[in-house]
């Protein structure tokens, strides 16, 4: 079958859909776009989350065929994502001038790339809550990262100073190895400083 | 202040204070990798993508233990989209095993299955539905054999034997060939020592079997190659030690497999042996085209080995006035169906079985089982963190049998610089034992009902239970709980240990900029962040990239043993300072004529200059490097000798570095559910010297989560009569979400190592040892209950077990 919807505020269409592909296959296998992770694609450890119409869900457990017509937000668009809701207020949703995310054919020339330099990427715009990840130290082997961002960036859109359970509550579905999440508690509190001075 | 100046060739003397270049070692400086990371743009080993690629799917065992009387590929084979099938025929060189030690794990099971999950056969097709839909369409048929799953049934005289016929180096000297390996220590008298004891606790302890459950599934790539060989992307540990395993079996010289390391999601020891890295090899060759294998949550619970569940029996004594005076101590591992680093773990379990305490009597006696188990093998902490849940909770025992407070008694009894272990070594590097339980016993406690809100009643949320509402408060009883822990850092007992490091020196756009290479495995302990402060601090250089990780460089050992910034960053260390005296050459050869301190002054390069110990600008390092070749060099480092521990006494000099840490866990039990919240757990651990305390911090907050899952929630669970794994998933394997993770304070220690390089210590695992213990204990404190066995479950709580 053939599915068409939005990806990072850009219209995309994949061909040749199995009706059992989740969205987080299409995304991964598809489109190129990785960043959304796989790692139990059964809806327990919340690495898949993307927002779809801007609802946070696993996309492990999103057929497919379940996005026609919709958007989809993934990690990839998060950094423009942000910056549109920062310009046009919250609930704005999407990229509506559509020149954020990864094209199809762009996304298409991704390659095995095993590890990049480690240079590459300074000097890119992110969102708040993805520079308060990297400066708090919340990221360690970084799978679980993806989706905290997108959880917690959802957070924040809803409550500007959450308190510490706010936090836990709303990052619960997320499941981290490595960190023993105190620094992830330490970025969103960052994240959350950082949006209060700057309004 | 920083002088710029250029003073070559005939420059004035100036003087410079203190130009460190930026985010050299000591700071908090960030990951290198950090926004490809944010970003979704870092390519981790599942995420790998190749024009024309198939996918691989493992077919494996149902059963434990059975004989394969019959395989039957045709339906698979005929499916439209399916490229191969193979199975143990298929195999194509006469070497059809693998093992990190003992070479015992077949690649596909020929003859005979040893272990629900065992690999017997591999698929590659054009989509991944294709491929598993192809597998289940193999048929098998076995013919099940008795299973082996614990020390009765693995030594009974009737015991059917997991390996016959086995000659390996420890078949030897085992007891029973269902006996990995066995170590006793013995030292001193214990008999003797008993008689002074006024009082003995005896305790039998079970720790169950734990998972790393890193996020990032086995996965990579393997793409042939014209030259008949195969370049593989993949996620492990050690790729080295995975190139020795993969060469023989797929029958290829080394140089043939070219290994990268591609991005690894968290490893914590499950990642030492080979998961999917020979199947995708294997049918990437024989197909011609690219294969992708991603392990699911499911196959990934069969895909790499466990902690080992252990039983331990301990027996300890002491005097009145709360001096240790013996320890008997028996600890049976079990390793399931193959060796894995069985060995190694009961090296550690047996020679750090005593704990971070003064005995002098000591008898204790460690053995790994073969059985029809999961096979179990490395996992942070590595049969020290079994050994810590025993000996912490005999600790406890004594002391109240004794009237004396648990960390006073245990202090007493501290080891620091100059005791002599059980196995004879003499600590020769501070052992701020005693210090470490000060500090986490001085913190001040949380508040107490913390759950009170003004007003509001109960915030549910802080309380056992959360959201599931259920409690207020009433039932609700708080306990604290203490522990230490001992680990050695490295590999020991006789191993040729040792790193490599590559690194380059160039003028680049008029800069002075390093490249660090090395096949160290960055699997999210920032090692990649530490080389590069290393490199600044040694060469004096602001720019430093890190080259992926592959085997065109030598050998940079395992990321495990809390050994790789040690071992590695010594590697880098040492090899800056040669590229130093490299550049001091040229340096002196160029415009040593031009002043006197070239030939008499100490020099160092310090913000891209040569300066002397006076802090006087000799030369850049870009006038020196300009128009010279790269400075390139590759070395190896490697930590003072070990010796392995005698086989009847256990004495030797077997442990490279010893590495400690303490915790304090407060809990609240609902002692009508038996729910448990951990509210905090305060940790004090030696680092020797951080050279990056944002990442050190990390490392022990982590460390100590995977200590409190396994005291609450972890455990696989095998099924006593059919070894058959009940819980491979999220669903039921459960690991500590941040509503279960307490906030976790850390007190960090400097004590420098003399021998280890900038008087580091290995950092990883210590946190994870004392953990559990803590939290057992604190449970134990607030129920009252005895709690012998981990994880600490519902019903032990309320006695409805
Ligand atoms: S991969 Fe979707 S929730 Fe785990
Ligand atoms: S799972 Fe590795 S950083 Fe969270």
């Amino acid at each position: 079958m053939r599915v068409n919807f939005t990806v990072n505020g850009r219209p995309q269409e994949a061909d040749d859909v199995w009706e059992g592909e989740s969205l987080l296959y299409v995304l991964r296998e598809r489109m190129g776009l990785p960043g959304s992770k796989n790692a139990c694609e059964q809806g327990e450890c919340g690495s898949c989350t993307v927002r779809l119409d801007g609802v946070p869900v696993c996309s492990c457990l999103v057929a497919a065929g379940q996005v026609e017509g919709r958007e989809v937000v993934t990690v990839e668009g998060l950094a423009e994502f942000a910056k549109d809701r920062a310009e046009h207020g919250a609930g704005h949703g999407g990229c509506a001038s559509g020149a954020c995310g990864t094209s199809l054919d762009e996304a298409k020339k991704w390659q095995a790339r095993p590890t990049q330099d480690s240079q590459t990427g300074e000097g890119v715009e992110l969102s708040p809550i993805q520079q308060a990840f990297i400066d708090a130290g919340a990221v360690q082997c970084g799978f679980c990262t993806p989706g905290l961002l997108i959880a917690a960036d959802e957070l924040l859109e809803r409550q500007s100073d959450p308190s510490d359970q706010d936090i836990r509550e709303a990052l619960s579905g997320n499941l981290c190895r490595c960190t023993g999440y105190e620094k992830i508690l330490d970025a969103v509190r960052l994240a959350a400083a950082r949006q209060g001075e700057a309004v | 202040m920083a002088q710029n100046t250029r003073t070559v060739p005939a420059g004035t003397p100036t003087n410079v204070t203190q130009n460190h270049a930026k985010g050299g070692i000591g700071e908090s400086t960030l990951r290198p990798d950090g926004t490809l990371k944010v970003t979704g743009e870092f390519a981790y080993s599942s995420d790998m993508w190749h024009e024309d690629m198939l996918w691989g799917q493992t077919l494996r065992s149902t059963v434990a233990h059975a004989e394969i009387v019959s395989i039957d590929i045709s339906e698979a084979v005929a499916m439209s989209g399916v490229y191969a099938v193979l199975t143990y025929d298929d195999l194509p060189s006469e070497v059809k095993n693998y093992g990190l030690e003992i070479q015992d794990t077949p690649v596909l099971a020929h003859g005979k299955v040893r272990h629900h999950g065992e690999p017997v056969a591999l698929v590659a097709a054009d989509h991944p539905e294709t491929a598993r839909r192809a597998a289940a369409k193999i048929k098998i048929e076995y013919r099940e054999l008795p299973v082996v799953t614990d020390e009765a049934s693995a030594l009974a005289p009737d015991a059917p034997l997991i390996h016959e016929g086995r000659d390996d180096h420890h078949s030897g000297h085992v007891p029973h060939p269902n006996i990995v390996h066995r170590q006793p220590i013995i030292r001193g008298d214990v008999a003797a020592a008993r008689e002074r004891a006024d009082v003995i606790v005896e305790g039998e302890y079970v720790f169950g079997m734990q998972d790393q459950a890193f996020l990032g599934p086995e996965s990579g790539l393997a793409v042939p190659a014209e030259d008949g060989g195969v370049d593989l992307y993949v996620a492990t540990q050690w790729l080295h030690s995975d190139l020795k395993q993969i060469a023989p079996v797929l029958g290829l010289p080394e140089e043939k497999v070219r290994m990268t390391l591609s991005g690894v999601g968290g490893a914590f020891g499950g990642r030492e042996d080979i998961s999917m890295q020979i199947h995708a090899c294997l049918l990437a060759l024989r197909t011609g085209k690219p294969v992708k294998i991603v392990y699911n949550r499911f196959e990934s619970f069969f895909g790499h080995v466990h902690r080992h569940p252990a039983k331990l029996h301990y027996e300890h004594g002491a005097t009145k006035d709360g001096k240790l005076t013996h320890l008997k101590a028996r600890i049976v591992l079990d390793g399931g169906a193959y060796a894995s680093a069985s060995p190694a773990v009961v090296g550690n379990a047996s020679s750090l079985g005593a704990g971070p305490y003064v005995i002098d009597d000591v008898e204790i006696e460690a053995v790994a089982l073969y059985t029809n188990n999961p096979p179990c093998g490395a996992m942070r902490g590595f049969g020290a963190v079994q050994a810590c849940f025993a000996y912490e909770a005999q600790m406890d025992k004594l002391a109240a049998k004794l009237g004396m407070d648990p960390v006073e008694f245990r202090r007493m009894n501290a080891m620091e610089q100059g005791t002599v272990m059980p196995t004879g070594q003499v600590v020769d590097s501070p052992a701020p034992v005693a210090e470490l339980l000060r500090r986490v016993k001085a913190r001040p406690m949380p508040p107490e009902r913390q759950w009170e809100t003004a007003g509001e009643g109960a915030d549910v949320r802080a309380l056992p239970g959360g959201l599931s509402n259920t409690t207020h408060g009433e039932g609700v009883v708080r306990g604290v709980g203490y522990a230490v822990g001992i680990k050695n850092v490295g590999f020991s007992e006789g191993f040729d240990d040792y790193s490599t490091a590559r690194v380059v020196l160039q003028v680049i756009n008029g800069e002075p900029v390093a490249m660090v290479h090395t096949a160290m495995a960055e699997v999210g302990q920032g090692g990649v962040t530490v080389h590069a402060q290393i490199a600044r601090t040694e060469l004096g250089v602001t720019q430093v990239t890190i080259h992926p990780a592959d085997t065109q460089v030598g050998s940079a050992g395992s990321t495990s043993a809390s050994r790789q910034t040690y071992m590695t960053g010594g590697a880098v260390k040492n090899t800056c300072e040669a590229v130093r005296e490299k550049v001091l050459e040229i340096g002196r050869r160029k415009n040593g004529s031009y002043h006197p301190a070239w030939a008499t002054a100490e020099l160092l390069l310090e913000g891209g200059k040569v300066v002397t110990d006076g802090g006087e600008v000799l030369a850049t390092l870009a006038d020196i490097l300009e128009g010279e070749q790269p400075i390139d060099l590759e070395l190896e480092f490697r930590h003072r000798p070990t010796v392995p521990f005698d086989l009847v006494t256990g004495q030797g000099d077997g442990h490279v570095q010893y590495t400690f840490a303490a915790h304090r866990a407060v809990v609240e039990v609902d002692t009508e559910l038996g729910l448990v919240k951990v509210i905090e757990l305060a940790t004090a651990q030696d680092v020797g010297k951080a050279l990056n305390m944002l990442s050190v911090v990390g490392q022990i907050q982590g460390g100590t989560t995977q200590g409190l899952g396994v005291a609450v929630m972890e455990e696989i669970i095998v099924d006593p009569k059919t070894a058959k794994v009940r819980n491979p998933s999220f669903t039921d394997y459960l690991i500590p979400t941040i509503l279960d993770t307490p906030t976790i304070p850390v007190d960090v220690l400097e004590l420098a190592d003399p021998n280890a390089p900038y008087g580091l210590r290995g950092l990883g695992e210590a946190p994870t040892l004392s953990s559990t213990p803590a939290v057992l204990a604190a449970i134990r404190n607030a129920t009252g209950l005895e709690l012998n066995k981990t994880p600490v479950r519902p019903e032990a709580l309320t006695g409805t077990l």
